[in-house]
């Protein structure tokens, strides 16, 4: 068989990455859809490599509305895939279905993998899949993606598609005033859909619509558009409702006559009798909130505590003693004295810290995992969304900013289950504001000089001072850049499911790859380069004393910049500018620069700082731009330089704000 | 009647979805189209969105939004929803 490209189709929640993952193996590649930080997955069939298979975002219509839509329909238009596996969930089957109905207008050859039909036949339902066949004109091949039922069948139906492409067999499904609405607009517009390459069935249904993104691709003249116009007028009068309700009304009494003849139901299924009772617990009107609390902070306490927190000492230890002999090797051969500073200080150091959070990573995306894939994650956003709201985010972004207070690195990849692209945007730029545990060093340093009586409260207060510019920066992006298209919070709450465990293990192993290759990439270039600054002068002399260093003069060119905040220090610049590796760095600069151990530190700070002026400093800690690892996982999600050094720009600006009205208003006072 | 003054439990017939945009075609693709029989099922612990039973399965939308629809209440709430209208 010669090359193929099949595209995976399906609504969320249907079961669509088990089958992916039950078809293409391990064999995957993750990216983004160009231009958006839509996910792009792509493998080749486990026993036909020569079939590119991509799974497309899941979605419940083809709509101009979200990014997500839109790049399912262009990759279809665009890329014209051979064929089109539409997954459709049987448990659920009339909504799964209006999706069908909108693909099979795309005029590509489809299969249908009727999901989930063990527990449909389990609770005593029945779908005659044959009779539904014939009905919509596709062939239906009856699967189960957890337990591998009907994946051969499956297989052998794509391969006899691909063999003899039949076309979907498109049953007028349109019917009365719509069905003459849309024959009336293909005839008018049959050129340019054919100039456009698009199939007609499909840009007459989306002008009726009126999807305004079709209108502008059709590129069609003033006059037809006016009697386009004309024709949905009409036909909204005759139906007496508007043209969108018209058409989705038209879908769903298709799909229901067609049910009707195949489809028994007799009752709910087991799964969604069992999901209604754990709900009683889990969205309970006073119990949901306190056992979500308990369910993140246990995973917080394993995560942090438990296996993350032995995991990293250990793999520290490791890094370390992989260092030590790679440094007498190192000396054995004899290179030179900087060389050997760069490749242990710089890379071996500069990596292996950074490294080091990769237990931490892998273990909160199991969880992760568990959550979205049992449908938890659903609960969840439906229990907090109103907690967000007001900063125009829904209660999905609630977890990654949790995630937030652990580290930054997989709240920022956690992102990327969100559902829209807006949200995803705005909860990655909002999510380094909740201030992370490498942080708490610094607030350890500071509290202990200046404020050891009221240690507690500066402490909840800088936290709190993270949440609150976090939401005035959510109400002020809302005005402004994620203004307008803002996603409605309509969700589908998916009966709960048993994780599959190969497609938690595939996620870990994905956030992991995802996360090494990063380390070695952006995170070693800017170990380096960190490493130069710290060891050279300005005259590319090798040093000792890192206060000669270029990071220093930077430090002292920077610490003009930060007097208005109460800092005029070119050491505490200096500090600030290496938490940019880690935040831990900023105690262990400060402790270098100021020569010498902790106790010395501590009698220096108070020369560098006033207490205000020490306040002011965290709260700058708490808000500038995160560190390099999380700067690298930002750009890897917003799929842009531009955008990510916006976001971090945004963040140092904000704190830079707010340190300032800190220390100048506080110095009015005090 | 809005669906947003429904008290969890009870149910109607959609007769109308107001609004505009994306927010009402998404309604409309979610399967909330005029005749289709609608139950609330709950409230969430903060008083808002609110979870539906439609179509043989479980939407939650806001409250605000529910307002935007139009219910015909009716005297059978037995709170099961079939295939069918």
């Amino acid at each position: 068989m010669t090359q193929a490209l099949l595209a995976l189709a399906g609504n969320q929640n249907s079961g669509k990455t088990t089958l992916f993952n039950v078809l293409t193996g391990s064999n995957q590649h993750v990216g983004n859809f160009p231009g958006v930080t839509v996910e792009k997955k792509v493998g080749q069939l486990k026993d036909l490599k020569e079939v590119s298979l991509v799974d497309l975002p899941g979605i419940y219509s083809l709509s101009p509305y979200t990014s997500e839509e839109v790049v399912t329909r262009d990759f279809i238009l665009q890329e014209h895939p051979n064929l089109i596996i539409n997954i459709v969930d049987a448990t659920n089957i009339e909504r799964n279905l209006y999706l069908t109905l909108q693909l099979m207008e795309l005029q590509v050859p489809m299969v249908i993998a009727l999901n989930m039909m063990d527990e449909v036949v389990q609770s005593g339902n029945s779908i005659d899949t044959e009779r539904l066949s014939k009905q919509l004109g596709v062939p239906i091949v009856p699967i189960s993606a957890a337990r591998k039922q009907g994946i051969n069948e499956l297989i052998r139906t794509i391969k006899k598609m691909l063999k003899h492409p039949v076309a979907v067999l498109k049953p007028d499904f349109c019917s009365g005033e719509v069905h003459r609405a849309i024959h009336a607009i293909a005839h008018i517009i049959e050129d340019h859909a054919k100039q456009c390459d698009y199939p007609l069935r499909f840009a007459a249904t989306k002008l009726v619509e009126g999807d305004s993104v079709m209108q502008q691709k059709l590129s069609l003249h003033d006059d037809d558009i006016h009697i386009i116009e004309d024709i949905v007028k009409s036909m909204e009068h005759a139906l007496n409702v508007d043209r969108e309700a018209a058409l989705a009304d038209m879908r769903y009494c298709y799909i229901e006559s067609i049910c009707k003849d195949s489809v028994c139901k007799v009752q709910e299924t087991y799964g969604q009798q069992r999901s209604e009772k754990i709900d009683r617990w889990l969205t309970h009107k006073y119990l949901g909130i306190p056992i979500f609390i308990l369910i993140m902070l246990f995973i917080f306490y394993i995560t942090f505590s438990v296996i993350g927190g032995a995991l990293q000492e250990w793999l520290e230890m490791g890094i370390e003693a992989f260092t030590e002999q790679f440094s007498i090797l190192l000396n054995n051969i004899g290179i030179s004295n900087w060389l050997h500073e760069l490749l242990i200080n710089g890379v071996c150091n500069g990596v292996g810290s950074v490294l080091s959070f990769l237990p931490i990573i892998v273990i909160l995306f199991f969880f992760l995992s568990l959550l979205e894939d049992s449908g938890y994650m659903a609960r969840v956003a439906f229990v907090m969304d109103r907690s967000l709201r007001r900063i125009g985010l829904s209660g999905r972004s609630f977890v990654p900013m949790l995630i937030g207070f652990g580290c930054s690195v997989p709240a920022i990849m956690a992102a990327r289950t969100l559902s829209s692209e807006r949200d995803r945007k705005m909860t990655i730029l909002l999510t380094p504001f909740m201030s992370c545990s490498a942080k708490l060093p610094i607030y350890g340093m500071i509290t202990a000089a200046f404020f050891p009586d009221h240690a507690a409260l500066i402490l909840i207060s800088v936290y709190l001072l993270g949440i609150l510019v976090a939401i005035l920066s959510g109400l002020l992006l809302k005005q402004t850049v994620f203004q307008g298209d803002c996603v409605p919070f309509v969700m589908e709450l998916p009966a709960y499911r048993i994780p599959a465990a190969k497609s938690v293990l595939l996620h870990m192993w994905e956030k992991a790859k995802d996360f090494l290759h990063r380390a070695f990439t952006i995170i070693f270039i800017a170990s380096i380069l960190i490493w130069f600054l710290q060891s050279f002068d300005w005259q590319l002399n090798y040093i000792s004393d890192s206060s000669a260093s270029i990071l220093a003069s930077l430090g002292s060119a920077l610490a003009r910049v930060f007097a208005p905040l109460g800092f005029n220090d070119w050491r505490a610049a200096t500090a600030l500018l290496s938490g940019v590796t880690a935040k831990e760095s900023v105690v262990s600069t400060l402790s270098v620069l100021t020569q010498g151990n902790d106790a010395a530190l501590a009698q220096m700070l108070p020369q560098i700082f006033t207490p205000l002026s020490a306040y002011a400093f965290l709260a700058f800690t708490v808000l500038y731009m995160p560190c390099i690892a999380a700067f690298a996982a930002t750009k890897r999600e917003l799929g842009s330089w531009r955008d990510a050094l916006l976001t971090v720009g945004y963040q140092t600006v904000a704190a830079y704000v707010v340190a300032l009205l800190i220390f100048q208003i506080g110095s009015l006072f005090l | 009647m809005t669906l947003d003054q429904i008290k969890p439990g009870k149910g109607g017939i959609i007769v109308a979805v107001n609004g505009e945009g994306a927010l009402r075609r998404r309604l409309l693709d979610m399967g909330l189209t005029p005749k289709t029989k609608v139950v609330v099922k709950k409230t969430a612990p903060m008083g808002d969105p609110i979870e539906l039973s439609l179509r043989g399965y479980m939407l939650s939308i806001r409250k605000d939004d529910a307002a935007k629809i139009e219910i015909e209440v009716i005297a059978d709430d037995s709170g099961v929803v079939g295939i069918g209208r």
